[in-house]
C-alpha cells in the first residue's frame, strides 16, 4: 500500500469562474432500450467530461464481458445492474459544456422503478426525451412526457435515436416527428427541438452528423447550451414557509427558506391561517455579511416584532398577495404505489412544510396511457395518473401549482409515513354538496308539509365513538323514548348496517369511507320522509364525519359518545379487543387504526361513568329541542 | 445568489429538517475536509451553534495530526463531542478484500454507536460524485434495524420532501452534501476560511487528497500547498477523489458491498 497514484494531467484550464455557475439539471428520461444510457455515456466521452479512472474502468467491463465499448456500463456502477443490463435508480452526472455546467440527471426506463424517475427528474430545469426512431413512442414514452407535464418541466428536447435503422432518411424521421409531435401535443407540450441522432455512433451528439446532410438544426450539444436558466423568483410576492422556530439565548427566531419574493427588515407580513400580522424585526446571519434584505431560495432566520410565535408550516407572505384558502382542492395526481387508489383514502398532505390531513373525495378523471384520453374511473391504477378532489378537515392555504416554482408542490403521505403520490395543486374543487344539489326524484311532497303532519321537523343525530363506547345501546334507548313521545324515529346501527347493506365491506380505510357514505345516503332518504334518524357508526375518522354532514346538511348533528379507551376495552363485550390486540383483526379503531375524535361535536356525551339509560335520556332532550318539540 | 450560495442554502435547509424531524439526532465528524464543511453550514443554519453532538467513530488508526485537529476544535467550535471505537479487524467478513474488511470496521464501529445512543438520525457528509454507489443515494436515506442499505428498495424523494422513520429501530442517513462536488467544497473552504488538517496541503510533493485510515489511504503526488493551488489543480485533474482511497478498487463491487452493509 505504499505506492504513489499519479494525478493530475492537465487537459485544457477552465475558466475560473465557471465553477461558480449554478449546475442546470437536465433529465434524460424515454422508454427502455431506446437508448438513454449509451447517449450519456457518448456525451460524457465526445464532450471530454469523463475521468480518466472512468473510461478506464468502462473498457475494462466491457472487455471481461467479451463486448465491445458498452457506453451505458458508465451510469451502471452498481453491479446488481450490470447483472440486470437495467439502471434501477437514478444517478446524477456533472457535466461540463464550454463555459456552462449541467448535472445530468439518468432515469430508469422501467415502468416499476418510476419513483425513482420522478427522484431525479423532479428538480430538472429540462428534458432529453429520447425515442428510439424506429420504434416511435411507447408506453414509457408517453408515461415519462405525462410525468414531464406533471412535475412542470417544460422545456423538453426529442432526441430521435437510432436513425441509422431509418437509413437517416429524411422522411422517414420527419413521419416519426410528426407522431411524437401529436402525442406531446395531447398533453399541452411543445417540444422545443428534434434532434435525429445515433447515440452509439454519436451523430449529431456532440459533432455533426455527415450521413443526415439535409438536416440544419442544432446538434444535441448545441441545444442543450440553448436550455434557459431557471427564471428568477425573487421578483414574485413573497412565500416563506415556516420550517421551524428556534430560541436561542432569550431570542426567537422564525427559521425557513423564501421559496420566492424577498423579504426586507421592516416588511409587514401577514402569517399563516391565523392571519396575524407581524413586522420583519432583523434577519439573523452567522459569519455572513450583513444585509437588510434576502431573496428567494435563500434560508433565513428573522425575528418578528411583536414577537410571535408562528407554527412550522404557516407561510409568511404579504397581506397584499394572498394565498388561496379552502377546504377542498382539486389537484393532479401521479400515484407512486404499487396498489390502487380508491375515493375515501386517507392521506397527509405535505406541502412545502406544511402537513394537512386530506381525504380523497372523488377520482375526477384517471389518464389511459395507451392513447392519453381522460377517462371516469373509480380508481387510480399503480404508478398512474389522475385528477382528484382532496377535502380536508379545514382550510389549506396554498398557491396553485406553478412550472419553476415551489408552488402547489403536494406530496401524499400515507399512515407508514412512505410517500405514496404527487399532487400537483390545481385550485379550489366545485363548491361541494352535489349530493345534496341534486335531487333526481324530488318528492312531491315537500318537508313542510311532512313537518305539519308529523308534529316535528327531520333531523340525523349521528352517533360516533370507539368500539363498545354504548352507541347502539343509547340508541336503542332513546329509539324508545322519543317513540313513546310520538316522534317517527328509527335507527341506523352499524352492525345492522354490515350485515345487510354493507355485507360487501370489510374494514379498509376505504370500505369503512364507503360505509360511512352509505349510512349516510340512507339516513338522508329517511331524514326526508320527515323522521328522526339516529345513527350509531364508529365513523372513526373526522373526514368521513365531514362527508356524511355534506351529505345531508343542514339537519346534521354529530353526537360524540366519549368513552375512554380503557373503560371500552374493560367491558369489551364482544370480545373484540381482545382479538385485536392478539392481531386477530387487523385495522380495529383504537388499537391498530386511528379514532380522530370530534372537536367541536354539537352535543358530547360524557360516557365513562353513568348509565345507558342516563345518557338516552340526554340525547332525547337534545333531540327534542333541535326537532321542535323541546 | 451563486452557485455555492444555493448549495449553502439547500445544505441548511437539509439540516433543518433534520433538526426537526430526527430525535436524537448526531452529526458524524471524521475531521476531514467534508465534515468540517458540514460542522460549519450546520453553525450557519443555528446562529452559530451546532445544535445537537457530533461523532466520531473512532478506528484508532487515524493520523496524529488529526487527533490534534478533533481536540483542538472541539474546544474552539464547543462542540458535544460522542466518541466511538471500532471493534477489531479479525471480526469483520473474512470474505471482504483486505482494505475494505479494515475500512467494515468502522461500519461496526457507527452501529454500536447509533445503537448506545438510539440515534433516529445520523449526518453524514459522503457526496454523490464522490462515488457511483452514493450517486444513487437520497438525501434522507432510510436504514432498517440492521442498518443495511436497501438499495433496489428507495423511497421517492423529491420537492423537498423527505422520508421519515415509520418502523421501531430503524434511522435516517441524512446526506447534506450530497450535491456538492469535490470543488465546491474546496471553494467554499476558501471563501469561508474553514480550517483544514495539513495533510491537504503538499509536503515534498505529495499531499492527502482524501483521509482515511493511514494504512489504507495514500497521498498523490501534488505540489499544491495553498488552497488555491489545491483549487487549480482539480480543476484540471482528470483522476477521481478516491483514487487513493485503496478499498474502493479491489474488486468491482467491494465498496457497494461495504455500503449496502451500512458503511458511509
Amino acid at each position: 500500500m505504499s505506492e504513489t497514484l499519479t494525478a493530475t494531467t492537465v487537459i485544457d484550464p477552465i475558466d475560473r469562474d465557471v465553477a461558480l455557475e449554478a449546475a442546470t439539471p437536465i433529465v434524460i428520461v424515454g422508454h427502455v432500450d431506446h437508448g438513454k444510457s449509451t447517449l450519456i455515456g457518448r456525451l460524457l466521452y465526445d464532450t471530454d467530461n469523463l475521468e480518466d479512472g472512468k473510461v478506464a474502468q468502462i473498457i475494462e467491463s466491457s472487455k471481461k464481458r467479451g463486448l465491445a465499448i458498452e457506453w451505458s456500463f458508465l451510469l451502471d456502477s452498481l453491479q446488481i445492474e450490470r447483472d440486470q443490463g437495467v439502471t434501477v435508480d437514478s444517478t446524477r452526472l456533472p457535466f461540463r459544456l464550454g463555459d456552462r455546467q449541467f448535472v445530468i440527471v439518468d432515469a430508469p426506463g422501467h415502468r416499476q422503478f418510476l419513483r425513482n424517475m420522478i427522484t431525479g427528474a423532479a428538480d430538472a430545469d429540462a428534458a432529453v426525451l429520447v425515442v428510439d426512431a424506429n420504434e416511435g413512442a411507447q408506453e414509457q414514452t408517453r408515461r415519462h412526457a405525462m410525468l414531464l407535464r406533471l412535475i412542470g418541466i417544460r422545456h423538453i428536447i426529442v432526441l430521435l435515436n437510432k436513425v441509422d435503422l431509418l437509413d437517416f432518411d429524411e422522411q422517414r424521421v420527419a413521419a416519426v416527428r410528426r407522431s411524437v409531435t401529436d402525442l406531446l401535443g395531447q398533453l399541452g407540450l411543445e417540444p422545443a427541438l428534434f434532434v435525429p441522432a445515433s447515440a452509439r455512433d454519436g451523430d449529431n451528439i456532440a459533432s455533426r452528423s455527415d450521413r443526415s446532410p439535409w438536416y440544419t438544426g442544432p446538434i444535441l450539444t448545441e441545444a442543450l447550451a440553448a436550455v434557459p436558466g431557471a427564471d428568477s423568483r425573487a421578483g414574485l410576492p413573497l412565500r416563506l414557509p415556516v420550517q421551524d422556530v428556534y430560541r436561542f439565548d432569550d431570542k426567537r427566531y422564525v427559521a425557513g427558506r423564501i421559496e420566492r419574493g424577498e423579504i426586507r427588515v421592516g416588511d409587514s407580513l401577514t402569517i399563516g391561517a391565523q392571519g396575524s400580522v407581524a413586522r420583519v424585526a432583523s434577519i439573523e446571519r452567522w459569519q455572513a455579511p450583513q444585509r437588510d434584505f434576502a431573496l428567494a431560495g435563500e434560508s433565513v432566520a428573522i425575528t418578528l416584532e411583536p414577537d410571535v410565535i408562528p407554527d412550522r408550516g404557516d407561510l409568511l407572505f404579504p397581506p397584499s398577495s394572498k394565498p388561496l384558502k379552502t377546504a377542498r382542492i382539486r389537484a393532479r395526481l401521479f400515484w407512486l404505489r404499487q396498489e390502487p387508489l380508491r375515493v375515501g383514502e386517507s392521506f397527509r398532505l405535505r406541502l412545502a412544510t406544511a402537513e394537512h390531513q386530506v381525504t380523497v373525495a372523488s377520482i375526477d378523471s384517471v389518464v389511459r396511457l395507451d392513447d392519453l384520453t381522460e377517462q371516469a374511473a373509480s380508481e387510480v391504477p399503480p404508478e398512474g395518473f389522475a385528477e382528484i378532489t382532496l377535502a380536508a378537515a379545514e382550510a389549506i392555504q396554498f398557491d396553485p401549482f406553478t412550472p419553476g416554482t415551489a408552488d402547489g408542490r403536494g406530496v401524499l403521505v400515507d399512515r407508514n409515513q412512505r410517500i405514496v403520490g404527487g399532487a400537483p395543486l390545481l385550485g379550489p374543487a366545485e363548491v361541494s354538496g352535489e349530493h345534496n344539489a341534486i335531487h333526481p326524484s324530488g318528492g312531491a311532497v315537500d318537508a313542510a308539509q311532512r313537518r305539519r303532519v308529523k308534529g316535528h321537523g327531520a333531523r340525523v343525530v349521528w352517533l360516533t365513538g370507539l368500539s363498545g363506547a354504548g352507541k347502539s345501546t343509547i340508541a336503542r334507548h332513546a329509539e324508545q323514548l322519543l317513540f313513546s313521545q310520538g316522534v317517527d324515529v328509527s335507527v341506523l346501527d352499524g352492525d345492522t348496517l354490515r350485515m345487510g347493506l354493507c355485507s360487501d365491506l370489510g374494514f379498509s380505510e376505504a370500505d369503512r369511507h364507503e360505509n360511512v357514505r352509505r349510512a349516510a345516503e340512507v339516513a338522508r332518504i329517511l331524514a326526508e320522509t320527515g323522521q328522526v334518524v339516529v345513527v350509531a357508526l364508529i365513523s372513526p375518522l373526522a373526514a368521513d364525519r365531514a362527508l356524511a354532514r355534506r351529505i345531508i346538511g343542514d339537519s346534521f348533528d354529530e353526537v360524540f359518545v366519549d368513552t375512554s379507551l380503557s373503560v371500552c376495552e374493560g367491558r369489551d363485550s364482544k370480545g373484540l379487543y381482545a382479538a385485536a390486540r392478539e392481531g386477530k383483526i387487523a385495522n380495529f379503531t383504537g388499537v391498530s387504526a386511528p379514532y380522530e375524535a370530534p372537536e367541536k361535536p354539537e352535543l358530547r356525551i360524557a360516557a365513562d361513568a353513568g348509565s345507558a339509560e342516563t345518557h338516552a335520556r340526554e340525547l332525547t332532550e337534545f333531540v327534542l329541542g333541535k326537532i321542535g318539540r323541546g | 445568489m451563486d452557485h455555492l450560495d444555493q448549495l449553502e442554502a439547500q445544505s441548511v435547509f437539509i439540516l433543518r429538517e433534520a433538526y426537526r424531524k430526527l430525535k436524537p439526532l448526531a452529526m458524524l465528524w471524521s475531521l476531514g475536509k467534508d465534515s468540517n464543511v458540514m460542522v460549519w453550514l450546520a453553525r450557519k443554519a443555528f446562529l452559530g451553534r451546532v445544535p445537537f453532538p457530533v461523532m466520531h467513530v473512532d478506528t484508532e488508526k487515524k493520523f496524529p495530526e488529526m487527533y490534534q485537529f478533533r481536540d483542538e476544535y472541539t474546544k474552539k467550535w464547543n462542540l458535544d463531542l460522542l466518541l466511538g471505537y471500532c471493534p477489531p479487524v479479525e471480526e469483520m467478513d473474512p470474505t471482504l478484500p483486505p482494505a475494505a474488511r479494515s475500512a467494515a470496521r468502522k461500519t461496526a464501529g457507527l452501529a454500536n454507536m447509533i445503537e448506545t445512543h438510539k440515534l433516529q438520525g445520523v449526518i453524514a457528509g459522503i457526496r454523490r460524485d464522490e462515488q457511483g454507489t452514493r450517486a444513487k443515494e437520497r438525501v434522507f436515506s432510510p436504514r432498517g434495524a440492521s442498518h443495511k442499505w436497501d438499495i433496489r428498495n428507495q423511497p421517492p424523494e423529491f420537492w423537498d420532501q423527505y422520508a421519515t422513520p415509520h418502523e421501531e429501530g430503524m434511522h435516517i442517513r441524512v446526506h447534506p452534501l450530497l450535491a456538492w462536488r469535490e470543488i465546491d467544497i474546496w471553494r467554499y473552504i476558501e471563501r469561508e476560511g474553514i480550517p483544514l488538517v495539513d495533510l491537504y496541503f503538499a509536503k515534498n510533493g505529495k499531499r492527502y487528497r482524501s483521509l482515511g485510515d493511514k494504512d489504507i489511504t495514500n497521498p498523490i503526488e501534488s505540489n499544491a500547498s495553498t488552497l488555491a493551488e489545491v483549487i487549480a489543480e482539480l480543476e484540471t485533474t482528470r483522476t477521481s477523489e478516491r483514487a487513493g482511497r485503496a478499498m474502493d478498487h479491489e474488486s468491482e463491487d467491494a465498496f457497494e458491498r461495504l455500503r449496502v452493509a451500512g458503511y458511509l
